[in-house]
């Protein structure tokens, strides 16, 4: 049952945000929604590990090991976004009824976010990804300034054409399996009858999705919308566009793979792992011309589903399970990067890195956020990141893809420069501004960015034994 | 090569008809002019798109073909063009030539190589019978995506690009009713309702972009990049 009342509770809190109550009422409802899906997402896991899977409405929702993975994800984000905006909202200026919109809006988005992974049938998989898009797409213009609409534009234009390609995708697969002799098209319908399938058909349908779904995920070429939606909206919907809807739409895509793979004769593994490294190669090229340090983070999660895509190329179960932990952790690191550049954005008023200097001295909590998001995301050691790579890593030259490895390597040393050299300028940077010691930071930001660097340091020592088991269940839906 | 022909169903034949009109407006689109050019190349499209799933639901029977040709019909044909008509009365109206970046005779050719190219793609999959819709349907739905894109790709106006972006939908919708013909009813239902949003955000967007920078040009909606601005 709780299957269905994660779709149900953020569903009922966004008719609530509507009402005209006074002003802290949304930011309340809404986090009380974010922390009852968390709650429900914890009992779908504990579910799961217990071995079953979990069925809301037989043959549309139900939740396996990565499913419930990326719902826990989705929700954590959630939860610690529903947080930051009630004090970010406080603190921007805007109309009461626009500020309604906007709770009202943020709840019909994690809702279409829950929904990718709750629901096993393709073709509505895919109306839950366009949702996905059709309602942040007014977060994303949310601030209404020339560059908040050119971004939103951008975003509902490529995102929205790439889902039209994929629906040509998802619909070439249904045939397939019909063809085959399937009568059940969900995730586990297409797997039982994938080797019948004829590889062609299949290796189009895969094409027509990676290319299509690719472009919401940000891999290159179709990636350069991403930097302006996730650098112009507000930094809690930041967070959750580069930290969780990203992976919740290449998650569709690594759903496909183990299908994918059981079909004979199929030629396009190879495709995934080269797609992968060239969105990363782009993307620390990128990193090293910008001059926003929102976009910063924003191209940084092109370089890390290009990572993922690539982890997913190498195969084995070993970089299975490095990807879904790396899954976790950039969602978490990433979401905690832009909690610290909204601290930022609010303690200085300016995007721009060159305006930016002596942060740690003119205020101390965006300055530390600052540096620990970059260190965090950069993947430097005691931090959750670090230790994801670092399993993709062993996993690759385990199974003997020595150039592969090599060059995602090299490509994340080249990367942690392109984020530390900015930030280092930013924080510790000579500046002749007075310190203000973060004055007028609104609280709930500033614990939902203390909550978001605990859990990057906390999982970065120390994996609780339910998490290990829960990534285990998922790489293992992945497949050997 | 008689026995042939009379063994295929006039609906099969006249649903041939129908998926080549349909890829001749995605072509009037990527040739039109003036933004109501475009819409009455859109709204044909959509005529025809309707028309093939009425044809192709009648033998053997699908009631559910039926619902996908009402549904395009209500939202495509009627519901989209009386709501950008109401929220967008100038935008669709004013006569003036679209900014483009590459000629239309080029347009038109590079149109050609992709549809060519759809048929490549899509070839080896189709079946050998001849009265198999796919074998129409199918490339005819991968190039009208294709060409779409390409609209998207050379359009530098608003309005244009929402006609590419939906004619895109209607091709993977036209090879869809071929393909699969049984589809859960709520994956079109969900997804009418789908376009029905796009159509409207993105009206809101066009004249929140004409407030912005005077015009619906969105070709000059360039200041968001890593280069330093020249």
């Amino acid at each position: 049952m709780s299957a269905n009342w994660v779709l149900i509770v953020p569903a009922a809190a966004a008719l609530l945000c509507v009402l005209p109550l006074r002003a802290p009422a949304g930011a309340a409802i809404t986090l009380a929604s974010a922390v009852a899906v968390l709650a429900l997402t914890l009992d779908i896991a504990a579910q799961v590990e217990a071995g079953r899977t979990v069925v809301g409405l037989p043959g549309w929702i139900e939740a396996d090991g990565l499913s419930a993975l990326m719902l826990l994800v989705t929700a954590v984000v959630g939860t610690l976004a529903a947080l930051y905006s009630w004090g970010y909202m406080a603190h921007t200026p805007a109309r009461p009824w626009a500020v309604r919109g906007y709770y009202a809006n943020l709840n019909l988005f994690l809702l279409s976010m829950l929904a990718v992974p709750l629901i096993v049938e393709p073709n509505v998989v895919w109306t839950a990804v366009e949702l996905t898009t059709l309602l942040s797409v007014m977060l994303v213009a949310f601030e209404n300034t020339r560059e908040a609409v050119e971004a939103a534009w951008k975003y509902v234009v490529l995102t929205i054409m790439g889902a039209s390609i994929a629906l040509l995708g998802i619909l070439v697969l249904y045939w397939a399996m019909k063809e085959a002799g399937g009568s059940e098209f969900t995730w586990a319908g297409l797997r039982a009858v994938a080797p019948q399938m004829a590889p062609r058909r299949v290796e189009l349908a895969f094409l027509l999705i990676l290319v299509g779904f690719g472009a919401k995920v940000g891999l290159v070429p179709l990636h350069t919308w991403l930097p302006d939606a996730h650098s112009q909206a507000p930094s809690p919907v930041c967070a959750l566009l580069s930290g969780v809807e990203t992976s919740s739409v290449l998650y569709v895509i690594l759903r496909l793979l183990p299908i994918l793979r059981a079909v004979p004769g199929q030629r396009l593994e190879a495709w995934v792992l080269a797609v992968g490294l060239i969105s990363m190669a782009v993307a620390v090229f990128l990193l090293f011309r910008v001059r926003d340090y929102k976009r910063l983070f924003a191209i940084s999660t092109v370089e890390h589903m290009g990572l993922i895509l690539a982890a997913a190329g190498l195969g084995s179960s070993a970089a299975h399970f490095g990807l879904v932990w790396q899954v976790v952790t950039h969602a978490l690191a990433k979401s905690f990067c832009f909690y610290a550049a909204g601290l930022a954005l609010m303690a200085t008023g300016t995007r721009e890195i060159s305006a930016v200097r002596g942060l740690i001295r003119t205020s101390a909590p965006a300055g530390a956020a600052m540096l620990l998001g970059g260190l965090a995301i950069a993947g430097a050691p005691p931090f959750a990141v670090f230790l994801s790579e670092f399993t993709i890593f062993r996993a690759g030259l385990a199974d003997g893809h020595y150039v592969a490895t090599g060059l995602l390597i090299a490509l994340i040393a080249l990367a942690f420069f392109g984020i530390m050299a900015p930030i280092n300028r930013m924080v510790f940077g000579a500046s002749d501004g007075a310190p203000d010691a973060g004055q007028g930071l609104p609280r709930t930001c500033l614990a939902a960015a203390a909550l978001g660097a605990a859990l990057v340091i906390v999982l970065g020592i120390y994996v609780p034994a339910p998490l290990h088991t829960l990534l285990r269940l998922a790489a293992d839906v992945l497949g050997a | 090569m008689d026995a042939a022909l009379s063994s295929l169903s006039w609906t099969v034949s006249l649903n041939a008809l129908c998926c080549g009109l349909f890829l001749l407006c995605a072509f009037g689109m990527v040739a039109a002019r003036q933004v109501r050019g475009c819409l009455e190349f859109f709204i044909a499209q959509s005529v025809f798109l309707a028309a093939s799933a009425f044809l192709l639901g009648l033998q053997p029977f699908l009631w559910h073909l039926f619902v996908v040709g009402a549904l395009t019909v209500l939202t495509k044909i009627l519901l989209i063009p009386w709501l950008l008509g109401r929220m967008l009365h100038e935008e669709l109206h004013t006569r003036r030539e679209i900014d483009q970046r590459i000629n239309i005779p080029t347009s038109l050719l590079i149109g050609l190589a992709l549809a060519v190219f759809a048929y490549v793609l899509t070839a080896p999959l189709l079946p050998s019978g001849d009265g198999e819709v796919a074998r129409t349907n199918l490339p005819i739905g991968l190039a009208a995506v294709l060409l779409g894109a390409y609209t998207l790709a050379v359009r530098r106006e608003a309005m244009p690009s929402l006609f590419g972006l939906l004619s895109m939908e209607s091709g993977a919708l036209l090879a869809g009713i071929a393909i699969a013909p049984d589809m859960p009813l709520i994956a079109e239902l969900v997804g009418a309702f789908d376009v029905l949003i796009l159509a409207f955000i993105v009206g809101l967007f066009t004249r929140a972009i004409h407030r912005h920078i005077g015009s619906t040009d969105v070709g000059r909606l360039a200041s968001l990049r890593e280069e330093p601005a020249p």
